[in-house]
């Protein structure tokens, strides 16, 4: 497999004796996995049991008691940019302004993203997703689910190496999670790696998916 | 995929990023800076009804009256400055971004400025007429406008960011950012009001142009913090 994303060291993302408490309860402790090129690691487990934070103990939002995140073999705090700057995040949240247009709302997310697009290239990424028609309408007037196709548009266009995914098949139709799961393949065959908490089935054509159960 | 090459952060990255976002957003949606500058000039055309049209009395309130109509009035527009970006999830994309939040903090503080302080600046020689101030007197206020109602967006950005999450925030808002405005206040309503009475107002606006200083170095690293915490 020969990718964009293809580095010297297999494991582009390691995490180390991760622990987490939220308020009193111990959500999990002595977590360790590693994530390679190519490799989508499902995080799996009941509601309630600590997907979500490990996701975000991951990008560094939350910050976790204990353990290391090695991003290319170097600790992701020692540079939290390096390691953003080859990451996307798509949590429960939608981050899409209500006021703006499908266009607009994809525009600035990738700006903010550092990444460099045109007019044409976002056109045709909206197209892809089915919003062709709509993407001059503000997000307020679009329903859930293609609310979440301007987030599809997003990883597609998005030069990040790592997705970390927090139920991304959420309110998405067939033909959405089709899409999702076109994404997903090229984004794995091009050597990129994903982080998905889901409790849905992901079964992209390529790529290694390996799953992680919490308990 | 596509080979877009990844350009890396930037401060001034972030901070057009945000400015142009927010400018964009507060276009689509003029009511929030209409009512900013609405609230202005009726406060301050308020209290010449209230009070009696006595010239020398007027005079003497004038630049007072106006500098707590421009404080309330910037103040008005800035619970929604954070608020809305967390309640969406836009925070925690910002903060995950490779720009540093020097430069998306500070384009959000700059743009809430350009839609309250700057329009509240322009404005406030009109407003002076009615109380009578002198051409002069009109002058030093709207410079002290100028320089102090970017510390106020500042000040009230930093306690937006703090008081995010919590519950009642408008309220918490208020106690934490109206006491804190309240030296800039001093300072700003002081300038015109020396000048209005034949001393010089270059204390006070030395003074506030300090603060400025001050808190253009501090404030956007602080709302980083608030809102690296926030969003834990």
């Amino acid at each position: 497999m020969t990718g964009k994303h293809r580095s010297g060291t297999p494991d582009v993302l390691q995490v180390r004796d991760l622990a987490c408490r939220r308020g009193p309860a111990l959500l999990f402790s002595g977590l360790g996995f590693e994530v390679a090129g190519g490799e989508l690691l499902c995080v799996r487990g009941p509601n309630g049991c600590g997907k979500t934070t490990l996701l975000r103990c991951v990008t560094g939002l939350t910050r976790p008691d204990e353990g290391t995140i090695l991003w290319h073999g170097e600790p992701s705090h020692v540079d939290p940019e390096r390691m953003r700057a080859g990451m996307a995040y798509a949590g429960h949240l939608p981050s899409l302004k209500d006021d703006l247009t499908a266009e607009e709302n994809l525009e600035f997310s990738l700006r903010l993203r550092g990444a460099a697009t045109t007019p044409g290239e976002r056109r045709e990424a909206l197209a892809a997703v089915g919003l062709d028609k709509r993407r001059r309408i503000p997000s307020r007037r679009l329903s859930a689910g293609q609310r979440r196709r301007i987030g599809l548009a997003r990883l597609a266009l998005d030069p990040a190496e790592l997705w970390i995914l927090d139920e991304p098949l959420t309110a998405l139709d067939d033909a959405g999670q089709a899409l999702f799961t076109e994404l997903l393949d090229r984004h794995l065959a091009a050597g990129g790696l994903a982080l998905a908490a889901t409790h849905h089935r992901l079964a992209p054509a390529s790529g290694v998916v390996r799953e992680l159960r919490l308990a | 995929m596509n080979s877009v090459p990844q350009a890396p952060g930037s401060f001034s990255g972030g901070f057009a990023w945000a400015m142009a976002r927010d400018l964009r957003l507060a276009w689509r949606h003029p009511d929030e800076a209409v009512l900013t500058v609405a609230f202005f000039v009726l406060v301050a055309s308020l209290f010449p009804l209230g009070i009696g049209a006595e010239p020398q009395l007027l005079q003497r309130i004038g630049p007072g009256v106006i500098w707590v109509g421009a404080l309330l009035a910037a103040f008005l527009a800035l619970p929604g400055l954070f608020a809305a970006d967390y309640a969406d999830g836009s925070l925690e994309q910002m903060t995950l971004s490779p720009h540093p939040a020097l430069g998306w903090a500070g384009g959000k503080i700059a743009a809430h400025w350009i839609v309250s302080g700057l329009p509240l600046t322009l404005l406030s020689p009109l407003i002076g007429l009615q109380y009578g101030l002198t051409p002069d007197t009109l002058l030093v206020q709207a410079l002290s406008l100028a320089i102090g109602t970017p510390v106020l967006s500042l000040l009230g950005g930093a306690c937006a960011a703090l008081a995010l999450g919590a519950r009642g925030g408008g309220m918490l808002l208020a106690l934490l950012a109206l006491p804190l405005f309240v030296p800039v206040l001093i300072f700003g309503a002081g300038a015109a009001e020396a000048q209005a009475t034949g001393l010089s107002p270059a204390p006070h606006l030395s003074l506030l142009a300090a603060a400025l200083i001050a808190a253009l170095v501090g404030l956007p690293w602080a709302v980083g913090a608030a809102v690296r915490i926030a969003v834990d």
